[in-house]
């Protein structure tokens, strides 16, 4: 109305204010070029004007005489609705929207790389326990968040994790091999031993190297995703998190960087409603973390987690947007983190049987594997021969891993900076010296060289 | 302060034209030739600089709050206009998002020059330069880096800046290994050791003096060229004992040494470390193994500020040579105070008394 009003009244007014409709829409703040004005409506009595909404430097805002709050406990807004294509049992749900359809391959791939991340997540749990590695994490209850968030994006495309996101990274192509390597710390293990275990990155699949500290991927990843866009790729950056990083102030910082700056980020939350011992309850009070979304100015989405076909098209969806609008989407992907924190928490201490056994009966590789039993495209046979070769093939891996030295211990010392700095080259030299000394003071798989 | 630091300056860039020629490697020019200058101050030093960067490498951005239109301090004044919106632009009010960007960005081979708009502000981003821009290179294997990322940050003493104004935090940052951390003395360095610290193939913080932004003003040679990080400069010869200082506390150990050497016949040596991680301990060592006294001085407040490090450090390798227990002469223990600031400074005065009682120990 406002803007029918002015193009009675005056023409080249008209123009700018209907560019400056949607309040925060960039383009209305690039093209402000009024400071607080007034528009005003021709249909009030002339001795009274009626001022309908302000211009503000970030856009315009209508008036309103009511006083009333918005949200809040007393709010009966009701949450932001969670997208799914199947149900609790892995059955289609009639006219579900499905714009990327799994075929066979696609979903035997899928499938087959949620069953080895299971064997992963069993194997290297045990051997973390038996004491051959010094810790370990799962991610039981959110194979179908890795997998089908991962099976939507490209190589191109950058990605960012946190720490429970190694289905991601298997999807890309990084072996159980690799992931064994690095658990041992030793020598073909990404970062040379470095890290503790489960902190896995790699160049060759384009996923940055994970570090302990949370949600400080987050702005890493809007970076990224700016420089993507000024080499004008046709891609963008994957960012994963928990709904626990997402209290950090780094997501916020990244989400509205990512937002204000047009980086191609898709944010994908994994809700699995635990923070190690802190119920989502107690981590926000909002409507989650997809509710945010809309208030950074980002196109946001609540998913099924468990329901691998729904991430998939969730995320499929989601990177068409930002890749060919340069903007940020958030995905919040809803599942149970059902194996404990780490392999320093038992869980048990402060939830509930019945409550973990009720999201068991909902495993997301049970819900695909259903999936793909009502297309007839796997059989029982399949899954035995399957399970069992993977089994196999990770127990291989952690005896291979094992033989391995670590690297060499002047390896303690390269890579702080490009090139060794003088006052590195003298503290390895009485690093050497000291262990020369005292051969019994190094341990006995490192090389002292 | 800021009248005593003119004169500083004055004397400095009289003295330092003849030590800029023979301190510079050029980009083009040949060792017998003089390169072109212009008198020009701090400011327009760094935006050299900047603009410098932006021209050379079509990756390099420059960004941070306030810095399309110029920057508060005019650092970045002119450089949208000629680079476009793309490189040099607004971020958000959010410092862990400016540098958490930027390593970002450099991950995937941008050169980033992001500014903190005061060094008193740069504490949000702490987490990030410590656990991340640090150990991106050593925890991946060298797999990745962000080697591209240079923080840019005014700090220091401006007469009036009361807490939030004046602080000098290079002492937390020196203590993190994996980044570097370079103070400029003067216009002539600054426009050097910026360009350096944006070409170092790893992270660097850069800290600004801020007062001389305006007031320091020497012959600055024009276009490109680097001063090597890690390397400290005499900036006065000496025999007596060793001052050594960084930024804009330099000025005012020249204008000690000068007031020494005029009313008490004391020649001191002052030497600008420039470079602070890492620092160029066999240039403090030489110069010590020849005076036998060392004075360090700095504004940051005096415990576990970077002075320690130097003393410790020294007192190690010139044991024996000692003649007097190195002595460090800085700020105070307190929140930087407003009205006290005058007696809260490390000043010339101080400097003096502390030299004095060195040489008569």
């Amino acid at each position: 109305m406002p803007g029918r009003a002015c193009s009675r009244l005056v023409p080249r007014l008209c123009g700018a204010v209907r560019q400056q409709l949607m309040p925060g829409h960039s383009t209305a703040i690039a093209t402000s070029a009024f400071l607080h004005k007034q528009v005003f409506s021709t249909e009030a009595d002339a001795s009274q004007k009626v001022e309908e909404s302000m211009d503000f430097p970030g856009g315009k805002v209508p008036f309103t005489k009511k006083l009333l709050m918005l949200g809040g406990p007393r709010s009966t807004t009701p949450p932001m609705s969670c997208y799914r294509t199947a149900d609790s049992t892995g059955t289609d749900i009639a006219g579900a929207d499905v714009p990327h359809q799994i075929n066979h391959a696609l979903a035997t791939k899928m499938y087959s790389t949620m069953a080895a991340l299971q064997t992963v997540d069993t194997v290297f749990y045990e051997a973390q326990r038996q004491g051959r590695f010094s810790f370990f994490m799962t991610s039981a209850g959110e194979e179908a968040t890795a997998v089908g968030s991962a099976a939507a994006l490209t190589l191109e495309d950058t990605v960012f994790t946190q720490y429970r996101e190694h289905g991601v990274m298997m999807w890309r192509g990084y072996t159980i091999q690799q992931m064994a390597h690095q658990c041992y710390g030793n020598i073909l293990g990404h970062g040379k031993g470095r890290q503790m275990p489960i902190h896995y990155g790699s160049k060759e699949l384009n996923f940055h190297t994970i570090s302990s500290p949370l949600a400080t991927q987050l702005p890493h990843a809007v970076g990224a995703a700016y420089a993507l866009k000024l080499e004008g790729k046709q891609a963008c950056v994957g960012v994963y998190f928990g709904e626990g990083a997402a209290s950090e102030g780094d997501f916020h910082a990244a989400v509205n960087f990512a937002s204000t700056l047009s980086a191609p980020v898709l944010f994908i939350c994994r809700n699995n409603g635990w923070a190690i011992s802190t119920p989502s309850t107690e981590q926000y009070r909002g409507d989650g973390i997809a509710g945010r979304g809309p208030s950074y100015g980002i196109a946001s989405i609540r998913v099924d987690g468990g329901d691998a076909r729904a991430v998939y098209n969730a995320t499929a969806e989601a990177r068409k947007i930002a890749v060919a609008n340069s903007c940020p989407v958030l995905i919040e992907a809803m599942s149970y983190r059902s194996g404990h924190h780490s392999t320093s928490d038992d869980s048990s201490r402060y939830r509930t049987a019945d409550e973990m056994n009720r999201w068991r009966a909902r495993d997301p590789v049970m819900r695909f594997q259903n999936l793909l039993l009502a297309n007839d495209w796997w059989d029982p046979q399949q899954e035995k021969d399957l399970r069992l070769s993977l089994r196999k093939e990770v127990l291989k891996a952690l005896e291979a891993a094992q033989k391995e030295p670590k690297a060499p211990l002047s390896d303690m010392f390269t890579d702080v900076y490009k090139e060794m700095p003088w006052h590195l080259r003298e503290q390895m030299k009485e690093a050497m010296a000291h262990v020369k000394a005292h051969p019994e003071a190094c341990p006995s798989d490192i090389p002292v060289r | 302060m800021i009248s005593r630091c003119f004169r500083g300056i004055s004397a400095l860039s009289r003295h330092s034209c003849s030590l800029i020629l023979r301190g510079l490697s050029t980009a083009s020019a040949s060792t017998s030739e003089k390169p072109e200058t212009s008198r020009i101050n701090l400011c327009t030093a760094v935006n050299e600089a900047l603009a410098i960067a932006l021209e050379n490498n079509k990756r390099a951005l420059v960004f941070g709050e306030d810095v399309s239109f110029g920057g508060v301090f005019r650092c970045t004044a002119g450089l949208l206009q000629r680079f476009g919106k793309e490189r040099v632009f607004n971020t958000p009010l959010s410092e862990q998002g400016i540098v958490g960007f930027g390593i970002g960005a450099a991950s995937l081979g941008c050169t980033s020059i992001a500014e903190i708009q005061f060094a008193d502000y740069i504490y949000p981003a702490f987490d990030q330069i410590v656990n991340e821009a640090s150990k991106y290179r050593y925890r991946s294997g060298g797999e990745f880096n962000c080697g591209g990322l240079t923080i840019r940050a005014p700090y220091g003493a401006v007469g009036h800046g009361g807490h939030y104004h004046s602080q000098s935090p290079e002492g937390f940052f020196t203590h993190v290994p994996g980044i570097k951390v370079v103070m400029a003395g003067g216009p002539a360095d600054a426009k050097g050791l910026l360009l350096s610290a944006i070409q170092d193939p790893d992270p660097v913080i850069f800290f600004e003096p801020k007062m001389m932004y305006r007031t320091a003003v020497e012959e600055v040679p024009k276009g490109e060229y680097t001063i090597p990080l890690g390397k400290a400069k005499v900036k006065r010869k000496g025999t007596d004992i060793t001052l050594v200082g960084w930024g804009q506390q330099v000025a005012v150990l020249e204008k000690a040494a000068a007031l020494c050497l005029e009313h008490h016949d004391i020649s001191c040596e002052v030497i600008d470390l420039r470079t602070l991680l890492p620092w160029d301990v066999a240039a403090v060592e030489d110069s010590v193994n020849k005076t036998g006294r060392l004075l360090v001085s700095h504004e940051a407040p005096i415990t576990s500020g970077f002075g320690a490090e130097v003393t410790a450090t020294i007192t190690t390798r010139c044991f024996a040579r000692l003649e007097s227990p190195p002595a460090r002469i800085c700020g105070y223990d307190t929140p930087f105070p407003l009205v006290y600031e005058p007696i809260y400074m490390p000043t010339a005065r101080k400097i003096i008394d502390a030299v004095q009682h060195s040489l008569k120990y």
